[in-house]
């Protein structure tokens, strides 16, 4: 049982993982992006869409190949959730209007998109096949078992994730790239000043972390639960799990990896190990929470600057305002 | 020496908006390997004259040219293509970056490499003696650390012509002097550069030419080895203009506030006001004159309990002689203190014999307000909060530069403004709104507030209105002292004098009337007595009938020039 939840662990931490470093890279750039509960719904329905698409043109499902499913269910995720993520980006950047209040609308708006579309527009016929492939993992390890099956017995996506967590914190620290995008979240005006393209990095930023964090609900329904697409109503909730996964991680990807997993255990142990009660449940649940707030409490009890919330984080920017 | 012009600036002239006119046709030229003073009062268009060489803004007409051939410059980034860069006042650091990662901040067509650039602060630093330490990060450094890594963000990008806004307006004597030592150096080293300052000592000291600006214009450029303080202070506040404030003598004048060796810090630990002490009186208008960020606002808020002081006293007379004491401020057993320093006496002038009487008996003397005061009260504000220092009757109306900053809520009515000051005065679970609009309507009235309606958000009044609704509220309940500072910011010539006869009423009325300003004509012509603030100090005091405006300005630009010299 402990192999299980282990698995499953990681498996949900890989969810919150792709949410949370889409939310990282958006607010390094200033924004706040609430609307990235939404924007992990529509990212699964992109996903789920592109897949029956690839499917449904196949005399024979079951010979469907991986490397195309993967690509198909990674383009159709990234599309449709940076397509949402940039109707939040147009009204925030370009208009200005309040970000909490727009990223509220973005989420209300994407769940009960991804549950419109899901039940009327994509064909689900070829979804359990489709799991399967997707979900494979390398082949030594399948019949493995113990710790050669916690650590590769996952699908291309677990893996998938790491590797961008890795490569966000390569950005963030090591580029000039992450340096302007960091600037911006920091201090917008003075990044203006030194000739940072400030639009353009919002922008991109916005729709690159929104397309991420769109991988994060495909993987949940195609890998995790193998198809089972009336799970989709859930990934709302790993939405906020991952925001709050922000601010638990100090917006460092390369820690989000480590705190993705223990939010997973945390959110998977009231399932797994059925003989606890309702409340302990419920309880267990809420404990990611409750620690987010401890992290907050205590890193500004530390005052140290660099474990702040970027500075300007929420605050629109107005060349000529002053 | 034969000397090469390479920044020359052709009749620029800049306005805002219709009326206000920053800069108006200045011409200058700039050496190379020379150091060039702006030199002029608060809002004669310094600033906004070097803004325009820096991209910050865009000349309305005239020509800047480098090298000889016109140029335009429309950013920041256009300026640092020209070898031009600026320090601004305020700086622009991200606090979380190394003095490299700043550098490096924006740059492009260069490899992102953070040792590379560290190398070249480092060779930058020892050529022009910098004295910088690249492993901390921004928000870890002093001041003139900050400043330092300013510079070297211009100097990387290869500035030859570097512009600072007042550089030294807040270092201390030893790093100004180290600063000066490097200015020197690039001097020498053939960069030009210009300093805008308002200091006439520092501009004796450092530089090779003056410019003096005043009200937007350019009076004369003279070279620093030819001319003296003296001059340089008549061509910068130029002839007396005579106003026709009605002044009237000060009658009856009762000690209302003594100050006694404040002093101020602020989050740098640096002294903005240091060691200031003064008096002030009923009946009379105190002058504050000085630079602006002096220390007046920091001496005003720590007056008025907005802002902790870090050592002095402050006491304040609360005007209760012949008035009765009542519970609404004092305790019962407060009053029985004061009965023991027999602070009371009877309405014939008797002393009171407390010991005689029952708690009872003594309660309803008070509440019939039998019982007064023999003098005025003593009160010590130090530990007071905010509200009670306001209800005591000291006021503080507060001009910022964006008007809105202190004191109103710009999205708000006219009569909800007004409410702000007395919602807490309500008995019942409603709100009073009776009583803020009749106030809002007399105010309007009174100080003919041009408005549609009360009802009116004060942020879509003019500025002038704006300033009119916050000094008409102040007065309005009826303080014993009332600061205001910079109430005719911005102002026409009529809202002003406005303002300056409802000064005026307050102080005949008896109340001690502080008054901080800008224009050295209007604090001769309205004030009695007129305080000089430099760099947070006293500098002097001195009556504003007998006082020209040439010793104000000496006085006002005064600093500890043995400090900085030695």
């Amino acid at each position: 049982m402990i192999i299980t939840f282990l698995m499953s662990a990681i498996a949900i931490g890989t969810v919150l993982l792709f949410g949370c470093i889409g939310e990282t890279i958006t607010e390094k750039a200033g924004h706040l992006n609430l609307g990235i509960p939404g924007i992990m719904c529509t990212g699964t329905v992109g996903g789920c869409l592109f897949v029956s698409l690839y499917m449904n043109g196949l005399e024979n499902p079951e010979s469907a190949s991986w490397l195309l499913l993967i690509l198909s269910s990674l383009f159709g995720a990234f599309l449709f959730a940076s397509l949402t993520a940039a109707i939040y980006a147009v009204i925030t950047i370009t208009f200005r209007c309040n970000q909490n209040i727009t990223g509220l609308a973005i989420t209300i708006f994407g769940n009960g998109l991804t549950q419109f579309l899901m039940h009327s527009y994509v064909d689900k016929s070829n979804f359990s096949t489709a799991g399967k492939i997707i979900a494979k993992s390398l082949p030594f390890a399948e019949n493995a078992g113990g710790v050669v099956k916690v650590l590769f017995g996952h699908g291309f996506y677990v893996y998938f994730a790491i590797l961008i967590a890795l490569i966000a914190t390569f950005i963030f620290n090591r580029t000039k790239v992450g340096l302007n995008l960091r600037a911006i979240g920091e201090n917008t005006a003075t990044a203006d000043a030194m000739g940072v393209n400030i639009t353009l990095y919002k922008y991109v930023a916005i729709l690159v972390g929104g397309g991420i964090a769109g991988f994060g609900g495909v993987f949940y329904i195609m890998d995790y639960v193998k198809g089972s697409w009336e799970n989709a109503a859930t990934i709302e909730a790993f939405g906020w799990l991952a925001i709050a996964l922000v601010i638990f991680t100090l917006w460092k990807p390369n820690i989000s990896i480590i705190g993705s997993y223990l939010f997973g255990a945390l959110y998977i142990a009231a399932f797994v190990f059925g003989n606890i009660s309702f409340s302990g449940r419920e309880i267990l649940k809420m404990l990611p929470y409750v620690i987010t707030i401890i992290v907050l409490i205590v890193t500004s009890m530390m005052n140290k600057k660099e474990n702040q919330p970027p500075q300007n984080l929420g605050l629109n920017y107005f060349r000529e305002e002053r | 020496m034969e000397k090469t012009v390479i920044l020359q600036l052709k009749n620029i002239t800049k306005r805002f908006g219709s009326k206000v006119i920053a800069n108006n046709n200045v011409s200058l030229d700039v050496y190379k390997g020379e150091i060039l003073s702006i030199l002029g009062e608060n809002g004669c268009g310094k600033t906004t004259l070097m803004n325009m060489i820096a991209g910050i803004y865009y000349p309305d007409s005239g020509k800047i040219l480098i090298n000889g051939e016109e140029v335009i410059i429309r950013s920041p980034r256009d300026a640092f293509e020209h070898k031009i860069g600026m320090i601004h006042q305020h700086f622009k650091l991200i606090d979380i970056f190394t003095a490299a990662q700043n550098v490096a901040l924006g740059i492009e067509n260069e490899k992102y490499n953070l040792k590379e650039v560290n190398n070249r602060i480092k060779e930058m630093a020892e050529k022009y003696g910098f004295n910088i330490n690249l492993d901390k990060k921004i928000y870890e450094m002093s001041v003139s650390e900050k400043q330092t890594v300013e510079i070297l963000k211009v100097l990387y990008r290869g500035a030859d012509i570097l512009i600072l806004d007042e550089p030294t307006a807040v270092l201390t004597p030893q790093e100004i002097r180290s600063l000066f030592k490097v200015l020197k150096a690039m001097r020498d080293d053939g960069k030009s550069i210009i300093i805008i300052t308002h200091k006439l000592n520092e501009v004796m000291e450092i530089s090779d030419r003056v410019t003096v600006l005043r009200k937007g214009e350019r009076i004369a450029t003279v070279n620093t080895t030819e001319t003296s303080e003296k001059e340089l202070t008549e061509m910068m506040v130029g002839e007396k203009i005579d106003l026709n404030i009605n002044r009237t003598e000060p009658v009856d004048t009762k000690l209302r506030l003594s100050v006694s060796g404040l002093t101020v810090k602020n989050s740098d630990g640096y002294k903005v006001v240091d060691n200031v002490s003064f008096e002030a009186f009923g009946g009379e208008i105190l002058g504050i004159a000085g630079i602006a960020g002096s220390g007046q606002k920091e001496l005003l808020e720590a007056i008025a309990g907005l802002n902790n002081y870090d050592s002095g006293t402050l006491i304040y007379y609360h005007p209760k002689k012949d008035k009765p004491v009542s519970f609404y401020h004092k305790t019962y057993k407060r009053v029985m203190e004061l009965a023991n320093e027999n602070a009371f006496k009877d309405s014939n002038g008797n002393d009171i014999k407390f010991d005689k009487l029952t708690k009872k008996e003594i309660k309803n003397l008070v509440n019939e307000e039998k019982i007064l005061f023999k003098e005025d009260e003593v009160i010590d504000l130090k530990n007071k909060t905010p509200r009670e220092i306001r209800e005591l009757g000291i006021r503080l109306s507060f001009v910022p530069e964006d008007r809105l900053g202190m004191g109103l809520v710009g999205s708000m009515s006219i009569i909800d403004n007004m409410m702000l000051r007395s919602y807490r005065k309500g008995k019942s679970l409603f709100l009073d709104r009776k009583t803020p609009s009749d106030l809002a309507d007399r105010i309007i009235s009174e100080l003919e507030v041009n408005t549609p309606d009360s009802h009116t958000a004060v942020r879509k009044l003019s500025g002038g209105n704006v300033q009119k609704v916050l000094v008409g509220r102040e007065i309005a309940a009826a303080p014993a002292i009332l600061m205001t500072a910079y109430p005719v910011r911005g102002l026409d010539i009529n809202s002003s004098y406005t303002i300056y006869n409802l000064l005026n009423e307050q102080k005949q009325k008896g109340v001690s009337v502080i008054f901080v300003g800008e224009d050295l004509d209007v604090l001769m012509a309205l004030s009695d007595r007129i305080l000089v603030l430099s760099g947070g100090k006293i500098s002097g005091i001195v009556d504003a009938r007998t006082t020209t405006k040439d010793e104000i300005g000496l006085l006002m630009v005064k600093s500890d020039k043995n400090e900085v010299t030695e």
